[in-house]
């Protein structure tokens, strides 16, 4: 019984990390920008919740309602402004642009709120959890998380099979000349994948908040396990990201189990092992976006 | 070298490439060209490998800049235009490759193509019809198509945002003879909808016979322009293969 709590809590952990590492995957596969500032914009999400949902009004568990589109109207501004620019250079000035603005988010969020920790307040809803049996106990906080990773990445993967913008956000991925060739303004098409993959870090930020204390530089550690999702699962596969943070959350949990100081440890060592082994990831295909 | 165009009756000109260059770095690859594409006709651009044939059509469909000249569509100039503003006027380019969606299924490749299609006789219904092959294997992967299928996606791609000139680039390239025949069959229900076809061959024979004006390129600038008919294969290979195989010093001043 033992071993399966440490996999359900491993399950738990993964949902976050999946949510966490969707938009990155999403990002690389379409503009193939690796966004180092991913970390950090989700930990921005968090201090907008702490700090802005109050002057707006609202509770700081509905935050999200707010701040997820708020992100979505950035992500679409920044891919139009900063982003191409950087784009329209080489993907080496990409990767600084990305990292400066890494750099920029830590060091005027201690500026502004110091290097205090801060966490989302919800109440007593924190604590609660389903007592499964006497060893498993599941927290509400973490269901409602994993939840949400598996209904955001469901519904992506709904949006870009089926629908028309979905379409043209795989053909950009695929080619994005023949794109323009066919009408489509790929500048825009980018704009919408990264409204999207902010939209998604807004929300995992805001769980993260929810969860653990978080300091300014909290984004750089957790851009960490969102690589780590993402090259388990396969760049460019949605279900494969979900798959990713799910191992990586088991690993960690397995890793914990013996000794807390292995939990990190063990998460690292099956990255590498899969990247020793399976390159491309447990559900990647070469380069495009996937299904 | 306007002649050949002014023989031909007067038919409304629809694309107007005018004293075009274009450079890669400091390499000139396009050097002063002019042609005109008119209603219903079919333009033929030959020359070797390196003569600036699929950068010219690059630089018309919009994904490269020139450096001086101009290009205008139906009277207006679209030399500042951006690509996906010019297929969306009626310019569409077959690139060449084919440069397929390979994530994407058939049908949802030429939903790509139609997707800000402008009115007129094609649809995806009508791309069917043109290569009724296509309907059993519209929910396929294009990747598992042979080469010649895939050119066919991508000439009915470009159809369907249908296009008033349609530029083709290297449609024969790595195909089988018979394969290369059938795609070729297409054209003359493409030009009978009032379409301009500018296309580009490395195959001189393809061009020829399908073509109703030939304009041949030799490094970047125009060698020969002419009908098909009034052409000797004498000096179309003078023009192809530049004067210095025999040395006719007249092959460089008639064009």
């Amino acid at each position: 019984m033992i071993w399966v709590n440490v996999v359900v809590q491993g399950l738990l952990v993964g949902g976050f990390y999946a949510l966490f590492a969707c938009g990155l995957s999403l990002m690389f596969g379409v503009m193939k920008v690796i966004n180092l500032a991913h970390g950090d914009m989700a930990v921005v999400a968090a201090y907008a919740a702490v700090f802005l949902a109050p002057k707006l009004h609202v509770a700081e568990v509905w935050a999200f309602i707010v701040i997820v589109p708020l992100f979505a109207l950035v992500g679409y501004l920044l891919q139009r402004t900063l982003l191409q620019k950087a784009i329209d250079r080489d993907p080496f000035t990409t990767l600084l642009v990305t990292f400066g603005l890494s750099v920029v988010i830590e060091n005027l969020l201690l500026e502004i709120y110091s290097g205090n920790g801060q966490s989302v307040n919800i109440g007593a809803l924190i604590a609660k959890s389903w007592q499964v049996n006497s060893i498993i106990y599941v927290s509400y906080v973490s269901l409602v998380v994993l939840g949400a990773a598996v209904v955001v990445l469901g519904a992506l993967q709904l949006f870009l099979s089926r629908t028309s913008t979905g379409r043209l956000i795989r053909a950009v991925s695929d080619d994005r000349e023949a794109a323009q060739l066919c009408g489509a303004n790929y500048k825009h098409i980018f704009g919408v994948a990264a409204a999207i993959a902010f939209a998604t870090v807004a929300l995992a930020g805001i769980a993260y908040g929810i969860h653990t204390e978080f300091f300014p530089t909290s984004g750089g550690g957790n851009l960490l396990y969102a690589f780590e999702a993402v090259v388990i699962g396969g760049i460019g596969s949605l279900w494969g990201t979900l798959i990713g943070g799910v191992a990586l959350g088991i690993a960690q949990e397995f890793g914990a189990h013996f000794n807390p100081a292995y939990q990190y440890l063990a998460g690292n060592i099956l990255f590498l092992v899969v990247l020793a082994i399976r390159p491309q990831g447990l559900f990647g295909r070469k380069g495009s976006l996937n299904e | 070298m306007d002649g050949a165009s002014k023989e031909v009756p007067p038919r409304a000109d629809l694309l107007v490439v005018n004293e075009l260059s274009v450079y890669h770095g400091q390499l000139c690859a396009v050097d002063n060209v002019s042609l005109r594409v008119g209603e219903g006709e079919v333009l033929a651009i030959i020359g070797a490998n390196g003569a600036g044939k699929s950068t010219l059509l690059f630089t018309i469909a919009g994904l490269h800049r020139q450096k001086t000249g101009t290009i205008s569509y139906r009277g207006d100039d679209i030399s500042r235009l951006v690509a996906h503003r010019r297929v969306r006027r009626g310019i569409s380019l077959v690139p060449e490759g084919r440069r397929l969606f390979n994530s994407l299924s058939l049908e949802e490749n030429l939903k790509v193509g139609s997707h800000k299609a402008a009115e007129g006789p094609f649809d995806i219904a009508s791309i069917y019809a043109l290569f009724p092959w296509m309907v059993d294997r519209r929910h396929q992967k294009v990747l598992l198509l042979s080469g010649g299928e895939q050119q066919a996606v991508a000439i009915g791609r470009a159809l369907v945002a249908n296009p008033k000139v349609l530029l083709l680039d290297e449609v024969s390239l790595g195909l089988a003879p018979i394969v290369i025949e059938r795609l070729y069959e297409v054209i003359p229900d493409i030009v009978r909808q009032g379409i301009g076809v500018l296309l580009v061959e490395q195959d001189v024979a393809q061009g020829l016979r399908v073509a109703t004006r030939v304009h041949c390129l030799l490094e970047g600038k125009t060698s020969l322009v002419g009908t098909p008919a009034e052409l000797t294969s004498v000096e179309i290979e003078h023009a192809y293969f530049g004067s210095d195989l025999h040395d006719t010093p007249s092959a460089s001043e008639t064009s």
